[in-house]
């Protein structure tokens, strides 16, 4: 029991992670119709600011929020200056996403240095509780509860709030929303930025939980992003958050019980969605 | 007689499909205009046209005395024009609360007093306030695409195909409710049921190829079996 309770841990953990990754892309998908394959890169860049910060001032709160900062940045400047020029045309998004994607790859070597960089918990998140036979690692439970808390905070806005009622309906149909006199382009930006933040809480939570940090991290997780996306539903951020809980579960449980199909198991899972629901999970109607 | 929109000689291309090669006319304030014409005679996208949907490479349209082509949708809405497109553009996973708010300028009396106004025009609406546009009848998507231009204080509102698809019952209702609208706001229709036309439209334009060909009032149209046996393929 307590070695199922461990793996459903590690597998929320890394679906928590995976989730704020996805959300991001999912909403700017949804709503932009942009491939974007730097994703990835805000990520990194997240992850390491955020490590140069808690390192240098030992303030982890401080390292979160400057992730996040440079997240919002990297991510204006890239929705104004890259994405605008090749709205609509999803050949050059890719493209240049993906060149993107390696120049903040390169940049995180160049300001950095190639190698790997550890990464620690602060001190106060170090450890774990131990409950009966269970062991809870406290940074896992604490990677699980800001994602849910993410969750809730972005379900929030875009349940109640107006700017949230705009993202929702120009997921849906973004003509309209002009037709209704709304300024689509700031809600592409504010979208983006937003998606980018998250990338970037993503890649500073993930340094201490996977020990170190190194610039190629980013295009890495964001496969396993752009999986959830497509399996939760693109455009769907609820089915972002279902998505990544089954990938980072079915992940962990695999690695145990099976470990040859681990790597395979999340392109199993897309196939097979894929194949019963080629919309994925969550279809968002128009 | 004001004349509150005046599109002269718009020319539109979809892609490489020069769509639109010369459409005029003039809307008085206060009256409805029908576009008539054919099945892709360019009638939707002369209304697109006019929101900058579709803009236009030639050609001017004027607004209240202002040039609008080449402005952006958002822009052309805001000068007080609401739009209900042909296929409703409902938010299908928005309530119809949720889709009245997302339209809301603001939270003043007067769109309050709007919003209560199309609630006992549209009872149905106020029925069905928490329930996903994607999940309403066909007339009642097209009530809630009516609701939703009215809400502002628009001084156009341009209708693309309210009747489309929908039961002769539920015409009969939209048609009453489009003439309720009629008395406080000028209306482009764009309408192929001819009998909805005939009923509500004060003047009308007939569209064929992309080109205005005829115009006039209502009643000469009634009277002239000719021109819409050639245009309309009424006999």
């Amino acid at each position: 029991m307590e070695l199922v309770i461990n793996l459903i841990i590690n597998g929320l953990a890394t679906g928590m992670l995976i989730f704020l990754l996805a959300a991001g892309l999912t909403l700017i998908f949804g709503l932009m119709s942009v491939l974007n394959f730097s994703h990835g890169g805000f990520f990194a860049w997240g992850a390491y600011m955020g490590i140069w910060l808690f390192t240098t001032t030992g303030n982890y709160l401080l390292a979160i929020l400057g992730a996040m900062a440079v997240g919002l940045l990297l991510g204006a400047f890239t929705e104004r200056v890259i994405i605008k020029p090749v709205y609509g045309n999803h050949i050059r998004q890719i493209l240049i996403t993906l060149g993107l994607m390696l120049v903040l790859q390169e940049m995180l070597k160049v300001v950095w240095g190639p190698n790997q960089l550890p990464a620690r918990a602060p001190e106060f998140l170090s450890g774990s509780w131990v409950i009966g036979d269970i062991v809870i690692i406290k940074y896992r439970a604490f990677i699980i509860l800001v994602g849910f808390l993410v969750f809730f905070l972005v379900h929030f806005m875009l349940k109640k709030t107006k700017i949230g009622l705009v993202v929702r309906a120009g997921v849906m149909n973004k003509e309209m929303v002009q037709a209704l006199g709304i300024n689509i382009n700031r809600v592409f930006m504010f979208v983006f930025m937003l998606g980018s933040a998250m990338a970037a809480l993503s890649g500073v939570l993930l340094a201490p939980y996977s020990g170190v940090i190194y610039a190629e991290m980013g295009l890495e997780f964001a496969i396993l992003a752009f999986i959830v996306v497509v399996i939760g539903g693109m455009g769907s951020f609820p089915g972002s958050l279902f998505a990544a809980i089954l990938v980072g579960l079915s992940g962990a449980f695999m690695t145990y019980y099976v470990p040859d199909l681990s790597l395979a198991v999340n392109m199993l899972l897309m196939v097979i969605v894929l194949s019963i629901r080629p919309e994925g999970l969550f279809k968002v109607k128009g | 007689m004001t004349t509150i929109l005046n599109v002269e000689q718009i020319e539109t291309y979809i892609g490489q499909y020069h769509i639109l090669q010369g459409v005029s006319f003039e809307v008085p304030k206060g009256e409805v205009t029908v576009l008539l014409g054919r099945n892709g005679a360019g009638k939707t996208t002369t209304l697109r046209s006019i929101m900058g949907l579709n803009p236009p490479s030639k050609g001017k349209i004027v607004f209240q005395n202002k040039e609008i082509q080449g402005m952006p949708t958002y822009k052309i809405a805001g000068l007080g024009i609401g739009y209900v497109p042909e296929d409703q553009g409902i938010f299908g996973e928005l309530t119809v609360e949720e889709n009245i708010r997302v339209a809301m300028k603001d939270n003043s009396d007067a769109t309050m007093e709007r919003i209560t106004k199309v609630l006992e025009l549209f009872p149905d609406l106020k029925k069905f306030w928490k329930k996903e546009g994607g999940h309403l009848s066909g007339g009642q998507k097209q009530m809630l695409s009516i609701a939703r231009a009215y809400i502002n204080e628009n001084d156009l509102l341009l209708i693309d195909e309210p009747s489309k698809g929908l039961a002769p019952i539920v015409v009969e209702r939209v048609m009453e409710s489009l003439q309720d609208l009629k008395k406080s706001t000028t209306i482009v229709l764009v309408e192929q049921n001819f009998h909805m036309a005939s009923s509500i439209g004060d003047r009308f334009y007939i569209i064929d190829d992309g080109k205005t060909v005829y115009s006039g009032e209502m009643h000469e149209l009634n009277e002239n079996q000719d021109l819409k046996k050639k245009y309309l393929g009424i006999a």
